[in-house]
C-alpha cells in the first residue's frame, strides 16, 4: 500500500492545498450562524436597519469567499487524483510487460485486467474524494462544537455528548450492514449463475426433462436472495429514525439549557439560535462521513489489489546484457535431461527430457492432450525456466542470452491465433518493425494466406477487427504463420497452428514452408499424425517424458504409443 | 410511440405492484405523517426560541409544553419513518422476487428458437442486471419520490402560513440553484462522455494486451505496447481532470445559491421583524425552512432519472417474460413408451429463417437398431436434424414419426426421455461428480452409478479426484479437461441408457488416446440401439448402416460407404479430401 503513496507524492502541492482550501471553506460556513445571531440579537433588538443590510451583505460575501476556496479546492483534487491514476497506470502497464508467464498464469489475465483499469479507476476516485472531504467533514463537526464553546461553556458539553453518540450510531450501522451487503451480492452471482447455467445447458435440461428441478432449484437461490435484502434493509432502516431523535432530542436539552442561560443573562437569544444551528450542521456532515469511509475502504482494498501485483517480480530476469557470438559447429536446440514443474504443481509436467537438434531440421512433436507439447517449446524462447538440466540455443545456455536476442532468434506460433487491432501490415510488422510490403508479401505467399489477402480488396491496408473478428479461423491462423515468417526466424515454432485449416492446404503450407525457409529449424507440435509423419525427426510425449524419438519409420517399429496413435488415425496402409 | 410504451409499462409494473396494495397504502400514509410531523418540527423550534426573549423575560412553563410537544412528535416521527422504511423494502424485494421468478420460469418454456438466436449475455442481463436496476430504482422511487413532493407542498404551505411576502422571496430565488446545477450537468456531460470513451479506448488496449501478454512478450512488442497505453492514459489524465473539476462545481455552485436565499430570508425575515410582522422564532423557522427547502428538488430530478432507467429495465424484462413459449403439449398427447426405435422422416421441410430454405423435402426411414452417420462440411445442418429428432425446433411441414406416431402428438417429456443424447459441446452442471452422472435418473442406486462410469470408462480417472464421485465440478467443469467432461457426458446417458441415441461425435480438440476410451465407450451404448452420429471419424462411418451426406441442409447422398464411395459424387471427394493422406 504505501508504495503507491509515492505517487502522490509528485502532487505534493495539490494534495495540501486541496484540502486546506477545503478547510477554509468550511471555517467560512460556521461563521454563518454566528452572523444570524448578531442579526437577531444586535439588528433586530435595536431596530438597526443598516446594520441588517451590512450583516446580510457579509453573509453574501461569506458565499462567495466559500466558493471561491470551494472551486480551488476542486482543482487541486481532480488535478492531483488524475495524475495519480495516470501515473499508476502506466507504471502498472509497465510492470505486468515485465512478468514472465510463470507469473501471469498464476495471477490470470482476467485478474491483470481489472487491477489495471476498475481496481485503479476506483483508487483515483477514492483519492479525489479524499482530498476533497477527509478534513472538511471532521473539521465541520469538532469546530460546530468549538463554536458552542465560544458561546457557552455547559451548552457545548451537550454537544460532547452528542457527537460521539450519533458517531457509534452511523459507524455501528454501517460496520454491521457492509458485510451484509457483500453477502447479498455474493447470492445474487449465484442466481446469477443458475441463470446462466440453465441457458449454456437448456437442450440437456430438456432432454432430461429437468425443467421443473431446475425451476425448483432457481426459486431455492431466489428466495435466499430476498430474505438477505431484507434482512439487510431491516437494518439499514434503524440509520434514519435513530439519528434523527438523537439530533433531536439534544436541540430540545440545548433549548431548556439555553433558556436558562438566557434567564440569567449569559446568553441572549440570538445565541441560542445559533447553538441550535450548529447541532443541525453536525448531522449532515457525520453522514457525509461515513459514506467518505466507505469510499476509502473500498478504494484502499484496490489499492491493496493493486499492491500485491507490483510485489509480483518478474521470474525470469536477463542476467547477461552483451549479445551473445554464433557459434557454427553446435547443435541448435538441445535439451539436456531437462526437468519442468509449473509453479504450484505436485507432479512435473516434464520429465528427463534429452534430444538435440541440427539446424535446418524438421522436428514434429506428438503426444496427447497434457503430455507437455506445448510446455516443451515454450521453454525455447525462455518463457519459462526449466526446473533442472539445461536447455541451450545454438550451444549456449538460453539463460547466458539477453532476453531480447533470444526472442529475436525464435518465430513463434501460438495455439491460439491472437491478431490485434489495426492494419495487416502493423499485424505483420509485429515480427519485424521494418519489414517493407515485399517481405510481407513473401510470408502471407508462404503461409498460403495471400489469395485472401488479395481477395479483400485494400491489401495490407486491411483494418483487422479486435480479436480478429472480422477473419475465420483459418485464415487468422495463416495471418499468424505469416507474421512469424516476417520475421525470418532461426527457429521456427508451430504451436498446433494448422489446426483450423483443411488437411489439404495444411499439406501446401507444410511444403511451402520447408521449401521458403530451408536454413531455418523448425518445431511442428500437433495431434495429427499426418501432419508430422514427414518430418526429419519425431519426439512423441506421453505424459511429460519422451517416448520415443526418432523417424515415423524409425517410431512405427520401435514405439508403442507413436503407433496406437498413427492406427487410430490413418489405416494400416497409410501408417506405413 | 415511446411515450405508449412507457405508459404500458408503468402500468403493467403498477399491475405488479397492485398485489400488495395495503403495504401500499400504509406506505403511503407513514410517508404523509412522517413529512408532515418533520415540517412541525422547525414550527415548534421556532416557538419555543419565543419564549426566550432575554434576561429576566423566559417564559418557562410555555416552553415546556412546547418541548414535550416536540419529544412527542420526534417519536412519532422517528417511529413512521422506521415503519415506512420496513414496508417499503418488503413491497420492494416482494415484486421483484415475483418478476424474477417469472423471468427463470419463462426460460424453461421459451422455445430453442429464442434462445438460439438471442445472445445468453442479453438474456442473463434481463433477469439480473435490469431486474436490479428495477428494484434500485423502486425502492427509491417508494421512499423518496412521494416524501420529496409532499415535502415541496408542506414547506410552502407552512412558509405562505407565516409570513407569504418572505416565502416569496424563497420560492423565487431557489430555482436559481437547480437551474446552476442543471447547466454544470449539460455542460459536463460532454466531458463524462469523451472520459469514458477514452477509458473504453484504454480498456480495449488493455485487455488486447494484457489478454496476449504472451504473444506480446513473444515477439519482444513491449516497449510499441507501452507507447501506445502511455498515449491514451494521458489523454484519459485530461479528460478525467476536465470531467472530475467541471462536474465538482455543482456542489459549491449550489451551496451558494443557498448560502444566497439564507442571505436574502435573513435580510427580509429581519426586516420584517423590525416592522412586528414576524417573531424571532418565526424567523427561525424560516432559515431552517430556508436550509432544507432545496433538497428534495435535487432528490427528486435523482428519482426521476433512477426512475426511467427502472423503467426502461422493467420494459426490457417484460419483453422476455412476453416472448411466446413453446407450444405445450397437446392435451391428449400419448406418452411414448419403450419405444422400439423405429423413425420415420415424412417429407420435411424446416428452415430457421423464412428467407432461406435449409431443409427441404427430407425423407428417410430408419429401422430398429440401425446406425445412421451423418457428414459433411462444418454448417451443411448436421445439428439441425438432431434438433428436430429431439423436437427442440418443430418441422415447418412434413412429419417426423417414431413408431408410427407422429412426435408431436408425443408429450415432449415422454420423447426426450426415449432419447440418450450426447453433444459436442459438453455441458455440465455445477455440483458433484455423482450429481452429473445421475442428472437423467436422480434415483439411482450407487452400484448402477458406478456401473455406468465404468461403461464410460470414467470410473479411473473419478477415483483419482481428490474426493472421488463427491469432487464438486467448478462452473464449466474449468477443473477437468475436454475429454473428462465428454466422457462424464457418456456416463450421464449411459445410466439411463434409452432405446435411442443421438452422438455428436468428439472434437480434435481431445487427444488420441482419450479419443480411443470415449470409441469404446459409444460403441457399448450404441449395441442394438437405433444410433444418429454426426461422424468425424472414419470407422464410425464405415460400420454405420446407412450415411447421411449433408450440404447445404440437403441430404445430397444417401447409402453405405462402398456404394457411395462407389458412385464417385460428393462423399466420395469429401473422403478424398479429409481422410486419404496425400
Amino acid at each position: 500500500m504505501k508504495e503507491l503513496l509515492k505517487y502522490l507524492k509528485k502532487y505534493k502541492l495539490e494534495s495540501i492545498l486541496g484540502p486546506l482550501f477545503k478547510l477554509l471553506e468550511a471555517s467560512f460556513e460556521l461563521v454563518v450562524p454566528l452572523v444570524m445571531a448578531k442579526v437577531i440579537d444586535v439588528g433586530i433588538k435595536s431596530q438597526d436597519l443598516p446594520y441588517i443590510l451590512k450583516m446580510g451583505g457579509l453573509l453574501v460575501l461569506l458565499g462567495i469567499i466559500g466558493l471561491i476556496c470551494s472551486i480551488t479546492a476542486q482543482y487541486f483534487a481532480a488535478k492531483a487524483a488524475a495524475g495519480f491514476g495516470t501515473d499508476l497506470r502506466n507504471d502498472l502497464f509497465a510492470h505486468i510487460n515485465k512478468l514472465s508467464y510463470r507469473e501471469i498464469d498464476t495471477i490470470g489475465t482476467a485478474t491483470l485486467i481489472t487491477r489495471m483499469t476498475s481496481d485503479a479507476n476506483q483508487i483515483q476516485s477514492g483519492i479525489n474524494m479524499f482530498l476533497r472531504l477527509f478534513l472538511r467533514s471532521p473539521f465541520v463537526v469538532f469546530g460546530a462544537m468549538i463554536m458552542a464553546f465560544t458561546i457557552n461553556f455547559k451548552a457545548a458539553l451537550i454537544f460532547v455528548f452528542t457527537i460521539p453518540i450519533l458517531s457509534v450510531v452511523i459507524f455501528g450501522i454501517m460496520y454491521f450492514s457492509m458485510p451484509l451487503y457483500k453477502k447479498v451480492q455474493k447470492q445474487l452471482d449465484q442466481v446469477l449463475l443458475t441463470s446462466r447455467e440453465n441457458l449454456l445447458g437448456v437442450r440437456v435440461i430438456r432432454a432430461f426433462n429437468r425443467e421443473n428441478d431446475e425451476i425448483k432449484r432457481f426459486d431455492a437461490e431466489n428466495s435466499l436472495f430476498v430474505k438477505f435484502q431484507i434482512y439487510v434493509g431491516r437494518i439499514s432502516a434503524l440509520m434514519n429514525p435513530l439519528t434523527y431523535v438523537i439530533i433531536n432530542i439534544a436541540i430540545i436539552i440545548l433549548i431548556n439549557t439555553g433558556a436558562g442561560k438566557v434567564e440569567q443573562g449569559i446568553i441572549s437569544q440570538g445565541q441560542v439560535v445559533a447553538l441550535v444551528n450548529y447541532m443541525s450542521q453536525i448531522l449532515v456532515e457525520l453522514v457525509k462521513l461515513a459514506n467518505l469511509i466507505i469510499t476509502i475502504s473500498k478504494a484502499l482494498a484496490c489499492a491493496n489489489r493493486v499492491s500485491s501485483v507490483f510485489h509480483k517480480e518478474p521470474g525470469i530476469v536477463e542476467t547477461v546484457h552483451m549479445d551473445v557470438k554464433e557459434k557454427s559447429n553446435e547443435a541448435m536446440v538441445s535439451f539436456h535431461s531437462m526437468n519442468f514443474t509449473y509453479e504450484g504443481a505436485k507432479a512435473p509436467a516434464l520429465r528427463d527430457i534429452s534430444f538435440q537438434v541440427k539446424k535446418g531440421e524438421t522436428i514434429g512433436i506428438i503426444g496427447g492432450t497434457g503430455s507437455g507439447k506445448t510446455t516443451l517449446v515454450n521453454l525455447i524462447p525462455r518463457f519459462y525456466d526449466v526446473s533442472t538440466g539445461s536447455l541451450s540455443v545454438g550451444g549456449t545456455d538460453v539463460k547466458e542470452y539477453p532476453l531480447g536476442q533470444l526472442r529475436e532468434l525464435v518465430g513463434m506460433i501460438p495455439q491460439k491465433s491472437v491478431l490485434f487491432k489495426g492494419s495487416l501490415r502493423e499485424n505483420m510488422q509485429w515480427g519485424k518493425k521494418d519489414a517493407t510490403d515485399e517481405e510481407i508479401y513473401k510470408a502471407l505467399t508462404i503461409a498460403q494466406a495471400r489469395a485472401f489477402v488479395e481477395e479483400k480488396g485494400e491489401g495490407l491496408d486491411f483494418i483487422i477487427q479486435a480479436g480478429g473478428k472480422n477473419l475465420s479461423g483459418g485464415q487468422r491462423q495463416r495471418l499468424t504463420i505469416a507474421r512469424a515468417l516476417v520475421k525470418n526466424p532461426q527457429i521456427l515454432i508451430m504451436d498446433d497452428s494448422a489446426s483450423a485449416l483443411d488437411f489439404a492446404t495444411d499439406a501446401r503450407l507444410r511444403m511451402a514452408v520447408k521449401e521458403g525457409t530451408r536454413d531455418m529449424t523448425s518445431f511442428i507440435v500437433s495431434q495429427r499424425a499426418a501432419t508430422i509423419k514427414n518430418a526429419d525427426k519425431i519426439a512423441v510425449l506421453d505424459d511429460g517424458t519422451m517416448a520415443g524419438f526418432g523417424s515415423h519409420k524409425e517410431l512405427l517399429q520401435s514405439c508403442e504409443v507413436y503407433r496406437e496413435i498413427c492406427l487410430s488415425q490413418l489405416s494400416e496402409k497409410e501408417a506405413q | 410511440m415511446a411515450i405508449n410504451k412507457h405508459s404500458s409499462t408503468i402500468k403493467r409494473v403498477m399491475g405488479c405492484i397492485g398485489r400488495y396494495k395495503w403495504g401500499v397504502s400504509a406506505s403511503l400514509f407513514c410517508a404523509l405523517l412522517t413529512v408532515l410531523l418533520t415540517l412541525y418540527i422547525p414550527v415548534l423550534i421556532g416557538q419555543a426560541i419565543d419564549c426566550i426573549v432575554g434576561i429576566g423575560d423566559v417564559n418557562f412553563q410555555a416552553m415546556w409544553v412546547i418541548l414535550k410537544q416536540m419529544g412527542i412528535v420526534i417519536l412519532l416521527t422517528s417511529v413512521s419513518q422506521w415503519l415506512m422504511s420496513h414496508i417499503n423494502n418488503w413491497i420492494t424485494y416482494r415484486v421483484v422476487k415475483d418478476i424474477r421468478t417469472q423471468a427463470f420460469n419463462k426460460l424453461e418454456v421459451l422455445p430453442l428458437k429464442y434462445i438460439d438466436s438471442h445472445s445468453h449475455g442479453d438474456i442473463i442481463s434481463r433477469i439480473i442486471a435490469d431486474i436490479d436496476q428495477f428494484s434500485d430504482g423502486l425502492l427509491m422511487g417508494f421512499t423518496q419520490l412521494f416524501t420529496g413532493v409532499l415535502t415541496i407542498i408542506g414547506t410552502l404551505i407552512f412558509m405562505f402560513y407565516i409570513n407569504p411576502t418572505i416565502a416569496v422571496v424563497v420560492v423565487v430565488v431557489t430555482p436559481v440553484s437547480l437551474f446552476v446545477a442543471s447547466f454544470i450537468a449539460k455542460k459536463t456531460y460532454y466531458l463524462f462522455q469523451m472520459q469514458s470513451k477514452t477509458r473504453g479506448e484504454l480498456t480495449s488496449l488493455v485487455e488486447e494486451m494484457m489478454g496476449n501478454q504472451k504473444v506480446v512478450q513473444a515477439f519482444g512488442h513491449e516497449k510499441e505496447a507501452q507507447h501506445k497505453f502511455e498515449n491514451i492514459n494521458e489523454e484519459l489524465r485530461i479528460w478525467a481532470l476536465k470531467a472530475t473539476f467541471f462536474s465538482s462545481i455543482t456542489n459549491p455552485s449550489t451551496r451558494f445559491v443557498n448560502s444566497l436565499v439564507y442571505a436574502c430570508v435573513g435580510i427580509s425575515g429581519a426586516f420584517a421583524a423590525i416592522n412586528g410582522l414576524l417573531t424571532i422564532g418565526q424567523l427561525t423557522s424560516f432559515l431552517n425552512y430556508a436550509n432544507q427547502y432545496t433538497k428534495p428538488f435535487n432528490e427528486i430530478s435523482g428519482v426521476i432519472t433512477e426512475l426511467q432507467n427502472a423503467l426502461a429495465s422493467a420494459a426490457r424484462v417484460f419483453e422476455l417474460i412476453d416472448e411466446e413459449s413453446q407450444i405445450p403439449d397437446n392435451p391428449n398427447a400419448a406418452v411414448l413408451m419403450d419405444a422400439t426405435g423405429e423413425i420415420h422422416l415424412n417429407s420435411v421441410d424446416f428452415s430457421y429463417n423464412p428467407e432461406v430454405t435449409l431443409i427441404q423435402d427430407m425423407n428417410l426411414l430408419v429401422k430398429p437398431g440401425q446406425r445412421v452417420a451423418i457428414v459433411g462440411p462444418t454448417g451443411c445442418g448436421k445439428s439441425t436434424v438432431i434438433n428436430l429428432l429431439m423436437r427442440f425446433y418443430d418441422v415447418d411441414a412434413g412429419s417426423i414419426e417414431v413408431d408410427g406416431m407422429d412426435i408431436r402428438h408425443l408429450t415432449r417429456e415422454s420423447l426426450r426421455a426415449s432419447y440418450g443424447m450426447v453433444l459436442q459441446e459438453t455441458w455440465l452442471k455445477s455440483g458433484t461428480i455423482r450429481e452429473n452422472i445421475a442428472y437423467g435418473k436422480s434415483d439411482a442406486s450407487e452400484e448402477e452409478m458406478i456401473l455406468a462410469a465404468k461403461e464410460a470408462h470414467a470410473h479411473s480417472f473419478i477415483e483419482r479426484m481428490p474426493n472421488g464421485y463427491d469432487t464438486v465440478i467448478t462452473e464449466d467443469g474449468g477443473n477437468l479437461s475436454q475429454g473428462q467432461k465428454q466422457l462424464l457426458c457418456i456416463a450421464r446417458v449411459m445410466l439411463c441408457l434409452p432405446p435411442m441415441l443421438i452422438l455428436d461425435e468428439a472434437t480434435s480438440s481431445i487427444d488420441t488416446r482419450t479419443e480411443v476410451k470415449i470409441q469404446k465407450a459409444f460403441a457399448k451404448m450404441m449395441e442394438g440401439r437405433t444410433s444418429f452420429i454426426v461422424a468425424h471419424r472414419l470407422s464410425t462411418i464405415r460400420e454405420a448402416d446407412v450415411i447421411l451426406v449433408m450440404k447445404d441442409g440437403h441430404i445430397i447422398e444417401q447409402g453405405t460407404h462402398e456404394t457411395l464411395l462407389s458412385q464417385d459424387g460428393f462423399y466420395a471427394q469429401l473422403y478424398n479430401s479429409q481422410f486419404a493422406v496425400s
